[in-house]
């Protein structure tokens, strides 16, 4: 998942939904979001590549909607709602996810073990 | 003829840039204002150079062109310096005379009635003892063993009461103050009264009963000693201990120069407050030198010497006298804002050449001071036995290396102006002075280089042993936040200004040493 500039980004991507819990007057997704371009991505325990820069998920709460919907510790986000979250700061990614009016947000993750599943059912990248 | 000249000068130096037509009359008018005398037609100096002298400033350069002889300036010190010290001399030297009559016989008048004071109380325990021994031996019961202990007390106390009276009241005079000390006058009534009283009792109650119980008696005449050592412990408080808790915070400046320095006081009176702050101005101001304040003088002089105020309406109107005085002030302000001088060019490159002659003076006078000092070596213990001649004291070492430094110290000195602090005789002096302790010649410049404090100076510089103290308010009462005194020599005043210091409130925090805890903060982490 490294990125090379200049170069279109290509990885394997998991839709995942998910609603937004209500909660006095927040709306929590419960999870932790780390990383950004304004962090340090050496200290992110999650990246292969330790020069990525990108959006990661540090922490799940047990029960709650993103735990409910599928995500797992140490996704990397490409994607909320349409909006790119591979070249964001910190505090935008955050933004992105928590707005007010939005019920639902769609991300788009990737993780190691999506590649490696599509490995091994295709037995190799198929080339023409 | 002048008026006309005059005016016109003024009329071509505004009107410069216009009327081309005009410039073979201006150059006429300046060969007419340059043959003439140019002190005369002071308006016109606006047209020439700025370099040209005036009239203060020909005569001080003439005193540096002037060829340097020592003996001349240090004989003739009150004739050359601008300041005309010869006639402050005389005032000063009459007032002195004046006043040293009336003060000495304020002074022994104290001091003979503190003496009287101190005899009495000292003589009353020892008369309450010894009277009824002598007066009435037979009826008195004879002294036992405690009586005797008490003897013992009496006469210890009387010891400590004698070391501590000597050790707060007798000691030198300090200064005369204007008025009498409030606080002494008050324990001296105290005191009085309190022997008087005991007097009295004894006179009543034992003299005339002639009471036969000694012991009593004793007993009493420790009493009054131990109030006598309360009393003296009161006189500590009030006359030593009560000032030194800082309450006001002075700042005194000097008039002259403006030189501001600031401490701290405690709760005095204004009289006793004036004199911890002339003790100060000796140790810290440095000293006072009239001879650098005539810059200021001459440019002051210079801004209202151009303008001159002619009546054209004639002599008549006497009635009018003042209104046309005051009219004629404000005509010259008006003046004197509208034109245009070049003062302050003239200050800033005088100021900068200054300081370039007196940097390099310096360095030469660094120079041969270091090399003067080269000359001369200390002699170890086992050289002297060997070669005994041709060795030289301190005095006679400083005279043979003086001639080789003194055209640069003089030259210096005279460049800062400090020529009339310094005699020759003092320069040898402090030169021996230096050879003997061992010092290097930058420690021998030191007290040249910089203006040192008054008491630096030779007795004849402490120039006012004689102070007014001028203030509004009473000088017995006590300083107070925003009060203001002056301080009144010959030659200047100090202004000084009392503040409070103003009270602090403090708070307290308490925080538990096992709560600095740190974390890295390198890669934030948000919940969503």
């Amino acid at each position: 998942m490294s990125f090379v500039p200049g170069q279109p980004v290509t990885a394997v991507v998991q839709r995942i939904e998910i609603q937004k819990l209500r909660q006095g007057n927040n709306l929590i997704l419960g999870f932790s979001i780390g990383g950004g371009i304004d962090q340090d991505p050496g200290q992110n325990p999650f990246s292969e590549d330790k020069t990525d820069k990108g959006i990661y998920v540090t922490r799940i709460t047990s029960g709650g909607p993103a735990d409910v919907a599928g995500l797992m510790m140490g996704d990397k986000i490409m994607q909320v709602n349409g909006w790119d979250m591979t070249m964001v700061t910190h505090d935008k990614a955050r933004k992105r996810l928590t707005k007010k009016n939005e019920d639902v947000v769609r991300l788009l993750v990737t993780r190691k073990s999506l590649e490696e599943a599509v490995k091994h059912s295709m037995g190799g990248y198929p080339r023409p | 003829m002048d008026t006309e000249s005059t005016y016109s000068g003024y009329s071509y130096y505004s009107g410069r840039s216009r009327g081309s037509h005009r410039h073979g009359e201006r150059s006429r008018d300046r060969h007419k204002s340059r043959s003439k005398d140019s002190r005369s037609e002071k308006s016109v100096t606006i047209n020439t150079p700025p370099a040209e002298p005036l009239l203060g400033d020909s005569a001080v350069r003439g005193e540096q062109v002037q060829d340097d002889n020592w003996g001349e300036t240090t004989t003739a010190v009150t004739g050359t310096s601008e300041h005309s010290l010869s006639q402050e001399d005389i005032v000063r030297i009459t007032k002195d005379l004046e006043d040293s009559v009336g003060l000495d016989c304020r002074r022994y008048f104290t001091r003979t009635l503190a003496v009287i004071l101190g005899l009495l109380v000292f003589l009353t325990p020892l008369a309450f003892l010894v009277l009824p021994h002598l007066l009435w031996p037979e009826k008195l019961q004879s002294c036992g063993t405690a009586c005797e202990g008490l003897f013992i007390s009496v006469a210890f106390k009387l010891l400590i009461l004698l070391l501590a009276v000597w050790a707060l009241f007798f000691r030198p005079a300090r200064a005369g103050l204007p008025r009498v000390f409030v606080f002494r006058a008050l324990l001296a009534v105290l005191v009085l009264l309190f022997v008087v009283s005991y007097w009295l009792f004894y006179g009543v109650r034992i003299l005339d009963s002639q009471d036969e119980n000694y012991q009593g008696i004793v007993q009493y005449a420790v009493s009054l000693v131990d109030a006598l050592l309360f009393i003296h412990y009161l006189a500590i408080v009030l006359l030593e201990l009560r000032q030194l808790q800082p309450c006001f915070s002075v700042c005194v400046t000097r008039s002259t120069d403006g030189e501001t320095r600031h401490y701290n006081l405690g709760q005095l009176s204004i009289q006793r407050a004036a004199l911890a702050i002339i003790e100060h101005y000796y140790c810290d101001f440095p000293v006072h030198n009239p001879a650098l304040l005539s810059a200021s003088k001459s440019r002051a002089a210079k801004h209202l010497a151009g303008l001159k105020v002619y009546n054209v309406d004639g002599p008549g109107n006497n009635a009018a006298a003042a209104g046309l005085a005051h009219s004629q002030s404000r005509a010259m302000i008006a003046a004197a804002a509208r034109r245009r001088d070049t003062s302050h060019n003239e200050l800033y490159y005088e100021e900068a050449e200054h300081e370039r002659r007196v940097r390099k003076r310096k360095a030469r006078l660094v120079v041969a001071v270091e090399e003067a000092f080269t000359h001369i070596k200390r002699m170890q213990e086992e050289e002297q036995k060997k070669a005994p001649g041709d060795v030289m004291d301190p005095r006679e070492a400083a005279q043979a290396i003086f001639p080789s430094m003194a055209r640069a110290l003089q030259k210096y000195l005279r460049t800062t102006k400090q020529q009339h602090c310094h005699s020759m005789e003092s320069i040898q002096q402090h030169l021996a002075f230096c050879i003997t302790n061992n010092m290097t010649p930058k420690a021998f410049l030191e007290s040249y280089l910089t203006p040192g404090p008054t008491l630096q100076y030779s007795r004849d510089h402490w120039l006012a042993r004689q102070w007014t103290l001028i203030s509004e308010a009473s000088v017995t009462s006590g300083l107070k936040d925003g009060g203001v005194f002056l301080l009144k020599c010959v030659d200047f005043s100090l202004v000084v200004t009392s503040k409070k210091i103003p009270y602090i409130q403090m708070s307290e925090e308490y925080i538990d040493p096992k709560s600095h805890k740190f974390v890295l903060r390198l890669q934030s982490e948000t919940s969503v």
